[in-house]
């Protein structure tokens, strides 16, 4: 959790699909809200950016999204992490992970046998 | 400022195909300023080259260090006591910094992982312009502070060529012309005797035309 999306830069979005993740998603503050007048628009940015290098390496862009809501939308937020959970459920596995359970389960029928 | 921009992510991964564990050097020179090669893109192209590598199925060990500068050898030799565990250098400093650590560590290989760019300035965020192509001999101080050698696509010396339209470059719509620029300034300044006052013929032994340079200050050795 942070204060404010716009502490965000691309390598943490990055380090957490190291660390396993198969979705990412990013919520800040209305824009035009930001209490800190432009960390959510630099958030923006840098979530693009993501979405862009994902695309290349073929990680998959929809893996990541940047959602805006006030503190006071609870609902609107659990509708948002419904979502997006829903939408990383279809696109199944990152390629990361794919390729790890692929090893993991090498190593445990070798261990079998 | 000395610029660049990163190479294409496709380039470097068939650059480092061949290996599996490689340093990735940044510098915190200009080439942070520009945004192209500091701290913060080692850190970001680090992380997308072992996705990009763990999810084809060929992980890769990188190391991350950004060093105060890649050009001088007291911040590269920090860099001697573990080069030789690793099978290569990918480095995002400017090709000056990339050939300064192959000088130094003959036998690792070296990659560049941005394209360099050229002595400009920040415009604004995110777009930097050409202003000096080190030519050695510097007329500034004749013309306004704007530099023919760089601003006028044809490096002329005495006034713009007949591709200058309504102070537009012939070259391109978006490069604005040197001349026209100079004597805006020039007037400006009250300064047009300048524009005016003959100038001998430039001498480009200072420049790139002689070679590689060297500059040996006896007052520093």
């Amino acid at each position: 959790m942070l204060p404010c999306t716009g502490r965000i830069d691309e390598s943490l979005l990055l380090k957490a699909f190291e660390n396993g993740a198969d979705g990412v998603m990013v919520v800040g503050c209305l824009e035009g809200d930001c209490h800190y007048v432009s960390g959510n628009i630099r958030a923006r940015a840098r979530v693009k950016r993501v979405y862009d290098i994902l695309d290349k390496i073929k990680i998959g862009p929809d893996r990541i999204r940047m959602y805006n809501l006030s503190a006071g939308e609870g609902s609107k937020f659990a509708a948002y992490a419904n979502e997006f959970v829903e939408r990383v459920r279809e696109l199944g596995q990152s390629p990361i992970n794919r390729v790890r359970a692929g090893q993991a389960h090498a190593v445990s029928q070798k261990e079998a046998t | 400022m000395i610029t660049g921009t990163p190479k294409p992510i496709e380039e470097i991964m068939e650059m480092i195909e061949s290996y599996d564990n490689i340093i990735l050097a940044g510098c915190h020179g200009c080439v942070t300023v520009c945004r192209v090669g500091g701290e913060k893109e080692v850190q970001v192209l680090a992380s997308t080259l072992r996705l990009a590598r763990e999810a084809s199925g060929k992980p890769i060990k990188i190391r991350e260090v950004s060093l105060e500068r890649q050009c001088d050898p007291e911040y590269v030799e920090q860099m001697r006591p573990y080069v030789e565990d690793y099978q290569a250098v990918l480095s995002i400093a400017c090709g000056a910094g990339i050939q300064f650590l192959a000088e130094k560590f003959t036998t690792t290989p070296l990659l560049p992982g941005i394209n360099t760019g050229f002595l400009g300035v920040t415009e604004r965020q995110g777009e930097w312009a050409e202003r000096c192509q080190g030519c050695g001999d510097c007329v500034l101080h004749l013309t306004g502070g704007i530099c023919p050698v760089t601003r006028c696509a044809k490096s002329l010396f005495h006034g713009p060529c007949g591709g200058s339209v309504q102070g537009i470059c012939e070259v391109d719509k978006s490069v604005k012309c040197g001349w026209q620029l100079i004597i805006d300034r020039l007037k400006a300044l009250d300064q047009m005797d300048n524009y005016t006052k003959f100038k001998p013929f430039k001498g480009w032994s200072s420049a790139r035309d002689g070679g590689p340079r060297r500059i040996i200050r006896e007052d520093m050795i």
